[in-house]
């Protein structure tokens, strides 16, 4: 369980999270938002990569600000682009990384690595470098690194953005087979069918907060609000 | 560009030895044919030494194009170095010096097309291991070194991108236009992967 109490962050005198109390418990959380209404920022609190200005997270009852490493091994985290999260030179040893510190001997390592690899698809690839793999391929691997780990909770910031449209339904499977508790930010709204919850972020704060279709259409009302505000016939009245 | 790419999977004997071993091999190697080499034992051990390295390619699984992609940039400092000799009136140095390069040069692609970059790593793990009570981690020696080894790829992929992007706009790649988006680029690179890095519970 992940909660979050008052928890404000700016970067700068740019506030970016505003006041945002929350708990996290369900299966499978999706959070939406244009680009800059703090997304990134929410996901990256709930594992300490961001620990706020104010307010408090805890993951399982661990406060991020005091024990950050202890929420990373808890809440795994992927990214959209693949190729800065790809650390080592080949397949299996980016996989093998996360274990490095795990204790395990040798063969451990390469049977739990095996097993990660071949569930995602990736077994016959587990030599080659991990820089020609495909976008798809390469997105897959970064999943396949985290979740070796065995994390309790998945935070994925946008991973299909950078995806074309069959790519993406591949990942989005992978997503909803795993038995891990999801928390997914993305632009496909589409990707939120079934989901226990979805949060809409505007402006650093959480403006809804319910099911999928109610959600995805107040964010729509929402957008299309702002955008008719954009047109050159109301400019005048804006400024 | 293929830096990466260069180990090989296999299961030959060069696959299964160790890493040092092969690492001290190659030292061993290259530090007789060169003891070796005022000497007329020379004449007969380098040559055999450089068809031995060649032999291995294939027993080991590794063809014999990627020997010969190999020797291929050797070949023009072979010439001038076997026309330099020859003139100076020594062209049986010219031979051993050639056959020597050309066995080094396959001695140690045989070790990196059958050594994995991660058993590298382990080995340099290692050796950085009696630094350690100087503060030295030995872990983090190895991952530095991994992440060089994997920036590779990407510094080129990014030079590659700057290019195509002033290609686009009909401009040639002049230094001034791609040095600063290639380092831009890099600095927002090396952000994201040691946020990746943090986040994965490497750092
Ligand atoms: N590291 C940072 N430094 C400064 N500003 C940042 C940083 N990260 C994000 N921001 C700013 O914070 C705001 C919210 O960003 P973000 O959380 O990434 O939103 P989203 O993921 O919804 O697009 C944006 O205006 C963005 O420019
Ligand atoms: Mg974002």
């Amino acid at each position: 369980m992940i909660e979050l109490r008052d928890v404000s962050h700016a970067y700068g005198d740019r506030p970016v999270l505003r006041g945002i109390s929350l708990d996290l418990t369900e299966h499978r959380i999706g959070i939406i938002g244009a680009n800059g209404s703090g997304k990134s920022s929410l996901a990256r609190t709930l594992n300490g990569l961001v620990v706020p200005d104010s307010g408090t997270v805890r993951v399982d009852g661990r406060d991020t600000r005091r024990d950050p490493r202890a929420a990373r091994r808890r809440v795994g985290f992927v990214f959209s682009d693949a190729s800065t999260q790809i650390l080592m030179p080949t397949v299996a040893e980016d996989v093998a990384l996360g274990l490095r510190r795990a204790g395990l001997t040798a063969d451990e390592t390469r049977t739990r690595v095996d097993a990660v690899l071949d569930r995602h698809g990736l077994l016959d690839h587990r030599d080659h470098p991990a820089h020609l793999l495909s976008g798809g391929q390469k997105q897959m691997l970064a999943l396949a690194s985290v979740l070796v780990t065995k994390p309790d909770v998945l935070v994925c910031d946008e991973p299909t953005t950078l995806l074309d449209m069959h790519n993406a339904r591949v990942i989005e499977r992978t997503l909803r087979s795993l038995p891990q508790r999801l928390v997914l930010l993305t632009h496909q709204l589409d990707m939120l069918q079934g989901f226990d919850r979805v949060l809409v972020m505007d402006g650093g704060r959480v403006v809804f907060d319910g099911a999928p279709d109610e959600a995805t259409a107040h964010y729509t009302a929402l957008m299309d609000a702002r955008a008719a505000s954009m047109e050159p016939s109301n400019q005048g009245e804006r400024a | 560009m293929n830096v990466l790419g260069l180990f090989v999977p296999g299961r030959s004997v060069l696959h299964r030895l160790p890493a040092g071993a092969k690492l001290l091999g190659l030292l061993a190697l290259v530090t007789v044919l060169v003891v070796l080499d005022d000497h007329r034992a020379g004449l007969v051990a380098t040559p055999a030494a450089a068809l031995a390295c060649l032999a291995a390619y294939p027993a080991s699984g590794l063809g014999l194009r990627r020997p010969l992609r190999l020797l291929l940039p050797l070949l023009p400092f072979l010439a001038v170095i076997a026309l330099f000799q020859t003139l100076t009136g020594d062209p049986r140095a010219a031979f051993r010096v050639c056959l020597l390069l050309v066995a080094a040069v396959l001695a140690a692609g045989l070790v990196t097309f059958t050594t994995r970059v991660s058993a590298m790593l382990d080995l340099f793990e290692r050796l950085a291991r009696p630094l350690a009570p100087l503060g030295v981690r030995p872990d983090r020696v190895a991952l530095v070194l991994a992440l060089t080894v994997r920036s590779v790829p990407m510094v080129a992929a990014a030079w590659q991108e700057s290019r195509d992007a002033c290609a686009a706009r009909g401009l040639p790649a002049w230094p001034h236009l791609t040095v600063v988006p290639v380092i831009v680029g890099m600095i927002r690179t090396a952000e994201a992967m040691g946020e990746a890095m943090t986040a994965r519970g490497v750092d």
